[in-house]
This record gives C-alpha cells, structure tokens and sequence, in this order.
C-alpha cells in the first residue's frame, strides 16, 4: 500500500510538473482550462467505483461473505468523494469560464442525479444497524441505483437536446498533449482510489471486529 | 394461473383492507389537494403559463402524493406478524410484490383522477382533450412510481427511520420516469396529439416500467426472506 501511494504521489508530482509548465495555455480559455486534468479522470473514477460496487453487491447476495459488503461501501464512498471532485471542479471551472456556478447542462445534472442516488446509499447504511440486514439491503440499493445510472444519462440527454443548450463548449477538439495528459492523470487518481479503499476496508473490518468483541463482552 | 390468481388475491386484500379504513387514500388525497393550493402560492398562475408547466406540476403533486401510499405497504404487514404469515404462505415473493404494486397503483390511480379536475378547475386548464392517450401515460408512469415505491417499502419495512428513508432513496431513482411522464403530460393536458418527440418519450416510460418490473422481481425474494 505504501508503494502504491508513492507511486500515485511521483506520477502526480510528474503530471502536475508537465501540466504547469510544460503544456501551454489553452487558446480560447487560458490557464483555467488545466482543471480539466483532474475534472474528468474524477469522474471516470466515480463510475469506476459506482460499477465495482454494483459488482460487489451481486457477489454479497450471492456467496453472503461480508468482506464483499466492506469492498462495496469503499468504493461506494470513494466514488462519491471523486464524484464530488468532478462537480466541485466543474463548478469552478464554470464560473470562471462561463460566468455562472451551475447550468442544467445534461453531463452536471445527470452527475448530481447519480451523486444523490449514492448519497441515498450511505444514509440507508446509517439506518440499519443489524451488518447482515445492513449489508442486504444496501447490496439491492446499489444494484437498483446502477441499473439507473444509464437511463439517467440517456433519458437527461435527450431532454436537454430538445432545448436550446444554455452554453455551448468553447473548443470542439483538443490537442494529442492535452488527451494524453487526461488520460496519464486519471492513472495517479485511480491509484489513489485504490489506496482509500485498502484503508475504508481495513476500518470496515476493525469495525466489524469491535462490534463481535463488544457483543462477546456483553454476553459476558 | 395461480400465480395470477395469487397477484389478484394479494391487490384484492390490499384494497378491502384500504377500503374499509380509507386511511392511506384520505392522507394521500388531501395531501395532493393541499400542494395544489400552494402552488397557487408559490407562482400567479394565469392559464397560459399553467399549461406550459401543467406536467411539472401535476407530477410533483403525484410524486408526492403516491409516496405516502406506497410507505406503509408492507410496514402495515409488521403488526401481529402478517408479513411473516405472508411470507410463508404459498404466495411467491414475487406475486405478493406484484400484488401490492397492483393494489396501489390502483389507488394512486384514483388519487390522481380525482386531482385532475380539481386541478383543471383550480388553474382553468381544460384537461379532458386527449383523455385516452392521457389515461395510458397516467398508467404507465404510475406503474414505474408504484414498483419503484413498493420495493423500497419492502426494503425500508423493518427500519425505524422508514418515513424518513423513502423519500430520499426513490425520489431520485424515479427521475428518468417522472422527466418522461412530464414531458408526455404537457403537451398532452394542452390537447396536443401523441406523435413525434412524444412517441419517444413514451418509449423511455415504457423501458423504464420494463427494467425496473425486472429487476424489482429479481430481488425481491432476496429482501423479503434473505
């Protein structure tokens, strides 16, 4: 784990050497445009983590070995922190480049649907308090809220297609550079990811052992 | 057949029972006439603009409306153990879902027919020129609302924070079909025909009702018995 950690921190520092100094600045919207380097991966990230759990889930229900629940609740909660990178640096991006916050474009609405949906995830784990019943009944939730994920993005898609778009991308392509640098950034992010879920499981297992201890205490 | 005959049994009892107390149709009515009212609040509504929005609003009261029916669908069951006794009897997971789905989209149906002239008469909407068309998006849309509600009131039965819980785990999975029932009822309550774009988005309902149908049968079993 602790390999994998430098590894992210000396591909980033890299990345991060090439992207400020290297890459120039974009011609339409100046240095701002580097956000993007972290903005997307972010979100490639989150789905990653939102399909893994959709994967986890299934396993759970089918083999009923709690580990499979600790695996889906990490990448469950590390997607949504991704995810709520992507957002948050979607919505810097905007305001600087399109001089407002949010707009009800179909990528930021369909991304905090999703969010939202996640979110629902987490406060159902606080509802429950028995693990197995905990670890059932979010392993539907998350295979319910991936099997939305697709008709969201669709079904929002179309309906801002038939509106006028509030704001449209300034550039229709970019530079051989500037993709490869989104691609070798999402590398470090994904590292990254995986690093947090090693520690959200390790915890999720002490927990679990904490909670055995105490119930042993008690029968004591 | 018994499977059918098992769905028809479960609704039939769903609705005797709401029948003779009335108590979940009583909330869930003056719930949607109350939104109604404060609509009138919340924008100075003349036809024009109420017809534009007509779907957004008429969704809202029965988004709203529905999920009151839909909570206590199976935690009423909890009291003397009659979802024990449910589901040990011969009635498979599935048709006992399909049952409760079936008994309360009948009564999210009648909350929403008898909304609709109040809403007609309240915003001045003539809403009756393409009654039929109208009718099957009632249907269709209710149906997903009503799957998507009754699984998660499955799931929620046994959690003390259930009234709490419902709302913010089916409100956001029921987006792609409430957006598609919107946009269908606008133009529809305007007495446009169902044609063009529309026709889409009627395909969007019906996907939606078809993979939620599925995959609420796939688990259903899992959540009602482990």
């Amino acid at each position: 784990m602790i390999f994998l950690t430098g590894l992210a921190a000396v591909l980033l520092g890299r990345n991060l050497y090439v992207m400020l100094l290297r890459l120039p600045d974009e011609a339409m919207q100046g240095p701002i445009y580097r956000i993007i380097f972290f903005h997307v991966p972010s979100a490639w990230t989150a789905f990653t983590g939102f399909f893994a759990a959709m994967v986890a889930s299934i396993i759970f229900l089918a083999k009923k070995d709690l580990r499979f629940d600790a695996l889906a609740v990490s990448v469950t909660e590390v997607g949504l922190a991704f995810g709520a990178a992507n957002l948050i640096t979607g919505m810097i991006w905007g305001r600087i480049i399109w001089g407002i916050w949010w707009t009800w474009d179909p990528r930021l609405t369909s991304m905090l649907i999703c969010w939202l949906l996640y979110l629902g995830y987490l406060m159902l784990r606080r509802a429950v308090e028995e693990p197995i019943e905990r670890a059932k009944l979010s392993a539907v939730l998350s295979i319910f809220a991936f099997a939305d994920v697709p008709v969201v993005f669709f079904s929002i898609k179309w309906w801002r297609t038939q509106h006028p778009q509030p704001v449209v991308w300034a550039g229709g392509s970019m530079d051989l550079a500037m993709w490869n640098m989104l691609f070798l950034n999402w590398v470090p992010l994904l590292l990254l990811g995986v690093v947090l879920v090693a520690v959200r499981m390790r915890q999720e297992e002490a927990e679990r052992e904490l909670a055995a201890l105490r119930r042993r205490a008690h029968a004591l | 057949m018994a499977f059918v005959r098992h769905i028809l049994v479960v609704a039939w009892k769903d609705l005797h029972l709401e029948l003779r107390t009335k108590e979940v149709i009583n909330a869930s009515l003056s719930f949607a006439l109350v939104i109604l009212l404060l609509f009138s609040f919340a924008f100075d509504p003349t036809a024009e603009q109420t017809r534009e929005i007509s779907g957004g609003l008429l969704w809202l009261v029965f988004a709203f409306a529905g999920t009151l029916i839909v909570n206590r669908s199976f935690s009423r069951e909890l009291s003397n153990d009659c979802l024990d006794a449910l589901i040990v009897s011969p009635v498979s997971g599935a048709a006992l879902f399909l049952g409760k789905c079936l008994g309360n989209v009948t009564l999210l149906l009648a909350v929403e027919l008898i909304s609709l002239p109040v809403f007609g008469a309240f915003y001045n909407v003539p809403w009756t020129r393409q009654f039929c068309p109208l009718f099957l998006v009632l249907g269709l849309a209710s149906w997903g609302l009503a799957i998507i509600g009754t699984m998660f009131s499955a799931l929620t039965a046994n959690l003390k924070l259930r009234e709490l819980m419902l709302p913010v785990l089916v409100y956001p999975l029921m987006i792609p079909g409430l957006m598609a029932a919107i946009q269908l009822t606008t133009p529809l309550v305007a007495g446009q025909p169902l044609s063009g774009d529309l026709l889409g988005w009627l395909k969007l309902l019906v996907g939606f009702d078809v993979i939620f149908t599925a995959l609420a049968l796939a688990l259903v079993e899992t959540i009602l018995v482990g």
